[in-house]
């Protein structure tokens, strides 16, 4: 049994959810008999972490500070062991650029995109640009942060005169954004789990939204607004492509214990594109990586277990 | 119940280290602690077992006595046995929700509206209709019109809340004429209003108005009041004036909902009125809050661009400003948070998804120099988006400078939308045949 502190809140725009899956965390470690301390990440984590001298920091954070590398950054120099990637596998995820840069070099496929910093437009002229990156991306586009989850300010620009309006939300969230050509189809979810040192993909979870035309930050997070099957129907062929590319992403990014890789498998071709990598997914009631390992017949906790289990390994 | 991505955003917003303009807070550090000491002490050596005892529903007939005379001074003669205590204004909302609301019923309402009404009137799944505001408040033509067209499809409202003195979150004030208006229809009509009315004695300029409720003589408003912006939100403590089989109801939901509102606060509030003159400290109140508001507003001219406008409150605890359409005040919460600055995002105050571009700023909860500092802040991300359109238009933004002149009405600011027309209004006035007829 370990002493073990669960790193929650913080001060991204996802602190809510990071609440609730840390909270969850804390009640099945507790259950598995460890330690726990609980720290609200804020401006005294390294104090806290100092005084309570942790064996091991299970990193339920979510968004900026936690999952972009920098919290793991300052557990790498207080030499604890945490949960999750490292820091490097976390930079590249949290950056959908990034992360889609890599991809598409290896060849795995991903929607095309534009990405610019806001800088581009103000300084750039990159405006003058728009109507040449509209013509090959094709409407409607999705416009969404570089570096924010859950969906937030993620928007459809289903005209022309929609897209400066989209740009600017996005801007609100980050400085850089990218333009992505919308892929119609089936949103599928396919979580990672590290078994004795090789990625699994657990069974796939799709997320069928009941009101919005888009898998939007409420539906994702409250329950009922979104129906989920797992796993999902799908041709076996397609779902071992799906987990085989989910694995290859995983592997690509260098993730350690386990991830949540978003893939859409588009209506009209049967072809699956990788969105984006979630380094650290939500771990809350509604949340995807659990119900994948129920489906796999792996319970919360036993989930929580082996997550903590391999902690700091793999890097 | 709703959840929303601005939910969460809004925790945020209390964090230690952001400036929040997004709060509905008085300032209870005004509150000398040297008179709380001494009311409460004065409680525990003649009320003590009182106080700690279960109060009647309908509230004590002492603390009556001070509704009656708060009442008073805003032009209302009150019969104390009239009365029904409860546990803040919030709390009348609720109950006569509870007493009144059945799934699928309609409730009129201001648009915007109270955005602490918003998750009490969904929570009984009411069928919400906004009428627009302009600079006299509510829009009373909006409103036959609007009940017409609900009569047409055999619809009639349970209630037409309202909040006539300091709109929260608008700033503006019922006219005069408008509040005449507003009962007559009432009467004629035969339909409820529910007069919610927390800020009327927080009058910075201007003539007091008549109360609906002294207007009408009881008949057909509802009247809310509460002692949270002239006392003391924490003592939550508010009261209901209503005709009687009202009343009555709402009597019995309170029973249900909680037995009787805090006996201590409401020996403490006796004491309060029994000490000293209550007028003193709203006096004090008044003018505290004014150099507040008129901080926001030199601030605002200073620092919003000139494309953004927003309301001139004569009174209350709130300025509403809108910003171009393009601009999301949700989405632009988390740029603020990033400045580390708050205010609520207009949605908050509106049931059918308006008020995108608007936003709620409360100039009571924190002192000048963060008022200023807060208004530089959003102003400057604000600034930073307008030039960003601008940019990626082609459209030149006006230059950032003080603007003159009188702040426009908010029918203006919430109509005048280029990407939100006027079908917003008729989406008001036109209401979908498939709707179920009210129960």
């Amino acid at each position: 049994m370990s002493r073990v502190a669960v790193l929650k809140g913080g001060r991204s725009l996802e602190r809510q959810v990071s609440l609730r899956s840390g909270a969850r965390v804390e009640e099945a470690l507790e259950r598995l008999g460890h330690d726990v301390v609980s720290i609200d990440v804020g401006a005294d984590l390294v104090e806290r972490l100092t005084a309570e001298q942790p064996e091991v920091a299970f990193v339920a954070l979510h968004g900026r500070d936690g999952e972009d590398g920098t919290v793991q950054e300052l557990l790498e120099v207080m030499g604890i062991a945490y949960t999750g990637s490292g820091v490097s596998a976390c930079i590249r995820a949290a950056d959908k650029v990034l992360a889609k840069h890599a991809m598409r070099d290896r060849g795995i496929p991903t929607p095309d995109f534009y990405a610019f910093n806001e800088t581009a437009f103000r300084e750039l002229g990159a405006a003058v640009a728009l109507p040449a990156i509209e013509e090959r991306l094709r409407f409607p586009i999705v416009i969404k942060p570089a570096c924010q989850g859950s969906a937030l300010g993620i928007k459809f620009a289903r005209t022309p005169a929609d897209v400066p309006t989209a740009l600017v939300a996005a801007f609100s969230y980050d400085r850089k954004v990218l333009l992505e050509r919308h892929v119609k189809g089936r949103d599928l979810a396919v979580s990672i789990l590290d078994e004795n040192g090789s990625p699994r993909a657990l069974p796939i979870v799709e997320a069928v939204p009941r009101e919005e035309d888009f898998y939007d930050f409420e539906s994702r997070y409250v329950i009922g607004r979104t129906t989920f099957l797992c796993p999902a129907a799908l041709t076996q062929a397609i779902g071992d492509r799906a987990a085989a590319l989910a694995v290859g992403v995983y592997e690509l990014i260098g993730c350690s214990g386990f991830a949540r890789v978003d893939i859409m498998l588009e209506a009209e071709t049967d072809e699956l594109y990788v969105l984006e990598l979630n380094a650290i997914p939500g771990l809350t009631e509604t949340s995807l990586l659990p119900q994948a390992a129920d489906a796999a017949g792996i319970g919360f906790d036993e989930l929580v277990r082996r997550i903590l289990e391999r902690a700091g390994e793999g890097r | 119940m709703k959840s929303s991505a601005m939910r969460d955003l809004m925790a945020l917003t209390e964090r230690d280290d952001v400036i929040s303009l997004a709060g509905g807070l008085p300032d209870t550090s005004t509150f000398p602690p040297d008179s709380y000491a001494s009311l409460m002490r004065t409680v525990a050596v003649n009320s003590c077992a009182r106080a700690l005892q279960y109060a009647p529903t309908e509230g004590l007939a002492l603390v009556k006595r001070c509704i009656a005379d708060v009442m008073r001074a805003e032009g209302m003669e009150v019969d104390p046995d009239e009365v029904l205590v409860t546990t803040g204004g919030q709390q009348v909302i609720d109950l006569v929700c509870k007493t009144l609301v059945d799934p699928g019923d309609v409730i009129v309402a201001e648009a915007p509206t109270y955005p602490g009404a918003v998750p009490t009137f969904c929570a009984y799944q009411a069928d919400v209709v906004q009428v627009t505001m302009d600079r006299d408040g509510m829009r009373v033509d909006e409103l036959e019109a609007t009940l017409d067209e609900l009569e047409r499809t055999g619809r009639r409202p349970k209630f037409i809340y309202t909040v006539p003195n300091f709109h929260n979150p608008a700033g503006v004030t019922l006219s005069l004429e408008r509040r005449r208006e507003l009962v007559r229809i009432a009467q004629e009509r035969e339909l409820m209003v529910l007069e919610d009315n927390p800020y009327g004695l927080l009058r910075y300029e201007g003539e007091r108005l008549p109360t609906l409720f002294s207007l009408d003589a009881g008949n057909f408003v509802v009247y809310a009041g509460t002692f949270s912006k002239i006392l003391s939100p924490g003592m939550r403590l508010g009261w209901t004036v209503a005709p009687r089989p009202v009343l009555e109801k709402m009597n019995i939901g309170k029973q249900a909902s909680d037995l009787c509102s805090s006996s201590l606060s409401q020996y403490f509030v006796a004491a309060y009125f029994d000490a000293s003159p209550w007028h003193d400290y709203v006096r004090s109140l008044i003018e505290i809050y004014r150099r507040r508001r008129d901080v926001m507003l030199d601030a605002l001219a200073e620092h919003y661009p000139r494309e953004a406008e927003w309301t001139h409150p004569q009174g209350g605890l709130f300025i509403w400003a809108t910003l171009p359409a393009y601009i999301d005040t949700t989405d632009l919460l988390a740029r603020a948070l990033e400045q580390r600055v708050a205010f609520v995002p207009g949605r908050a105050a509106y049931i059918d998804g308006r008020g995108g571009s608007s936003m709620r700023l409360n100039f009571s909860g924190v002192g000048e120099s963060e008022i200023r500092e807060g208004i530089r802040r959003i102003g400057e991300v604000v600034c930073e988006q307008v030039a960003l359109y601008g940019t990626l238009t082609g459209a030149t933004p006006a230059p950032s400078s003080a603007r003159g002149g009188d702040p426009l009405p908010v029918a203006a600011e919430t109509e005048a939308q280029p990407h939100r027309p006027d079908d917003e209004l008729a989406k008001i006035l036109r209401l979908p045949a498939t709707r179920k007829r009210a129960g």
